[in-house]
């Protein structure tokens, strides 16, 4: 074919060039700029007056709080994303869809009313609240509160990762491995677990940085006590409400760092495992 | 350790509802399954129906549907409808332009369409009011022409448009991909131009997982909380989301109220739950 001549089913140059420019304003003007904002901003009184911002002590402790909970939450929904999607895929049962619904739900709920139901049962008010009380536990205001409510907002995420993947897989490499006489753990670590890394770490990931930044639920459960209950996005609110700019923006920098270094590497597990879709949110 | 019976007696050994799989551990992963589901998500988001159940039915009605409620449901599902509206169109484009074209930063475009996914609330939130508010690098453009975008509803509108991006742009991707291109070499060589193959052949191809993406969308919108307070300006009535409003009537101890609203959004997610897995079973069909 003539190089000339537009393949019937390419779009004319001048369209190509007028998508491509509102494609390319429409980006700039939503992700790309508030993304560079967030590093201009950061740095706008130079690098000495943001490193201050991160390394004060209610900063510091923010940063703890944020990977404590990211260290309990993560691990828990890997927990739970294996057993969910071992049970799933590997077996045949009655309402497998509607379970498949109840283990996406928390996707559709609004994180500000994740935390609400949290409230609710555990808060002074709320069915255990007399009985914590009385216990002398606090979940509400506390850290097991912020635990909690980061745990529900990333429930599926590793789940949903894993569902797809082992039902791909059938059970045919696990039933030949139980019938030569490996055990149901065994079989999990030498058939199924090799299988599933890639698709397992990519669910990971994901559920890494929603953890990280979790906002809504955080705030309703977290009290906002300073040094003590505040993880990095509330502490950025906090200081983005005092009118520190330079300080909200330089905490907030260090989380948007962590999110390009997960989409890079979500970009590079991609690429290693093929089959791991793009976007799962 | 049953495989190493003879097999008749393996056979014999199992039960009949389990006949079909000779792995273990369904008992074990189910049970913890259904318990860790049960204490994470059901019980406590029974919580809200029970508390929200927990008044008279005409005190449940003023709770949910007062002027200041209806006011914030309106900005929060009209904006979450008008954002998925514009990621329905420049998402679409931005897939067709990934899928069909090659341009310079190809693959850093890519990856930077599940931003949204990866970046904290807050920090889209405070950043998108920088940049929209009148002395901000996008909001001083409009401040000339009177236009104003962060605190008024155009501006919980670009949060929202940001928090939905990736799902339109996701959804539609691999259906373009798996586009076949005889379709629309038989549109052309019967003579369709390239404007009349596109709305004729492709997009009603696309039409199904368009649809998915703009639920998504606009699913994921209506709860958001975290981009849009920054931006919002939260006053009464204009510029305050529902999400906002059960966070202000938990500050004053209403917790009827909140859980009032909470039920109400509830509701409504449920429902986007319902068409979205309506929309893909129809699409599938269709596949």
């Amino acid at each position: 074919m003539s190089r000339r001549l537009r393949h019937p089913t390419e779009d004319p140059a001048w369209a190509k060039a007028l998508v491509l420019a509102v494609v390319a304003v429409f980006l700039a003007g939503v992700l790309i700029l508030p993304m560079v904002s967030v590093f201009f901003e950061a740095l706008r009184k130079g690098v000495p007056a943001a490193l201050e911002a991160i390394g004060t002590e209610d900063a510091r402790a923010a940063i703890k709080l944020t990977l404590l909970t990211a260290a309990i939450a993560v691990p828990f929904n890997v927990v739970f994303g294996i057993c969910a999607s071992w049970a799933v895929a590997k077996y045949e049962f009655p309402f497998k869809p509607f379970l498949i619904t109840l283990i996406d739900l928390p996707f559709s709920v609004s994180p500000v009313v994740a935390g609400l139901i949290y409230v609710l049962v555990f808060g002074a008010q709320g069915w255990f609240g007399p009985w914590l009380l009385d216990h002398d536990i606090k979940i509400i205001f506390a850290v097991p509160g912020i635990v909690l409510a980061t745990i529900f907002v990333t429930f599926p995420f590793v789940a949903r990762e894993l569902i797809p993947l082992m039902q791909e897989q059938g059970v045919d490499e696990e039933e030949a491995s139980v019938s030569m006489g490996a055990s149901g753990l065994r079989t999990f670590w030498s058939v199924t677990a090799p299988n599933i890394r890639w698709g397992l770490l990519y669910g990971v990931l994901l559920c890494n940085a929603r953890a990280m930044g979790e906002f809504g639920a955080v705030s309703v459960v977290s009290g906002h006590i300073r040094g003590l209950t505040n993880t990095m996005p509330l502490h950025v609110e906090i200081l983005y409400n005092e009118y520190d700019f330079v300080g909200a923006f330089a905490v907030a920098a260090l989380l948007c760092f962590l999110a390009v270094v997960t989409l890079v590497l979500k970009t590079v597990l991609e690429l290693v495992q093929p089959q791991a879709r793009p976007g799962g949110h | 350790m049953s495989a190493t019976l003879p097999i008749d007696k393996v056979a014999a050994r199992r039960p009949l509802l389990r006949r079909k799989s000779a792995i273990p551990g369904f008992a074990l992963t189910m049970g913890v399954t259904l318990a860790i589901l049960s204490l994470i998500v059901l019980i406590p988001l029974s919580a809200v129906a029970v508390k929200a159940a927990d008044q008279s039915f005409s005190d449940f009605l003023k709770a949910a549907f007062n002027e200041r409620a209806m006011a914030a449901y309106r900005l929060s599902f009209g904006a979450a409808l008008i954002a998925a509206g514009i990621n329905a169109v420049f998402g679409a484009l931005t897939a067709w332009a990934l899928v069909r074209y090659d341009f310079p930063l190809k693959s850093l475009v890519n990856g930077v369409i599940d931003l949204p996914f990866a970046l904290p609330t807050a920090v889209a939130g405070i950043a998108l009011a920088t940049l929209y508010a009148p002395a901000g690098w996008i909001g001083a453009l409009f401040a000339p022409a009177g236009v104003k975008i962060a605190y008024t509803p155009l501006g919980v509108i670009v949060a929202l448009t940001f928090i939905g991006l990736p799902f339109v742009v996701r959804t539609l991707e691999p259906v373009m991909r798996d586009l076949s291109a005889d379709v629309e070499e038989a549109a052309a060589s019967l003579g369709a131009g390239r404007l009349d193959t596109i709305a004729r052949v492709i997009l009603p191809a696309l039409a199904p997982a368009w649809l998915t993406g703009f639920a998504l969308a606009f699913a994921r919108a209506v709860g958001e909380y975290g981009s849009v307070i920054f931006i919002a300006g939260n006053m009464p009535y204009k510029s305050e989301i529902a999400p906002l409003l059960i966070i202000i009537e938990l500050e004053q101890y209403d917790y009827a109220g909140a859980a009032t609203i909470a039920v109400v959004m509830l509701a409504v997610s449920f429902l986007m739950l319902l068409v979205i897995n309506a929309i893909q079973g129809w699409s599938r069909r269709f596949s």
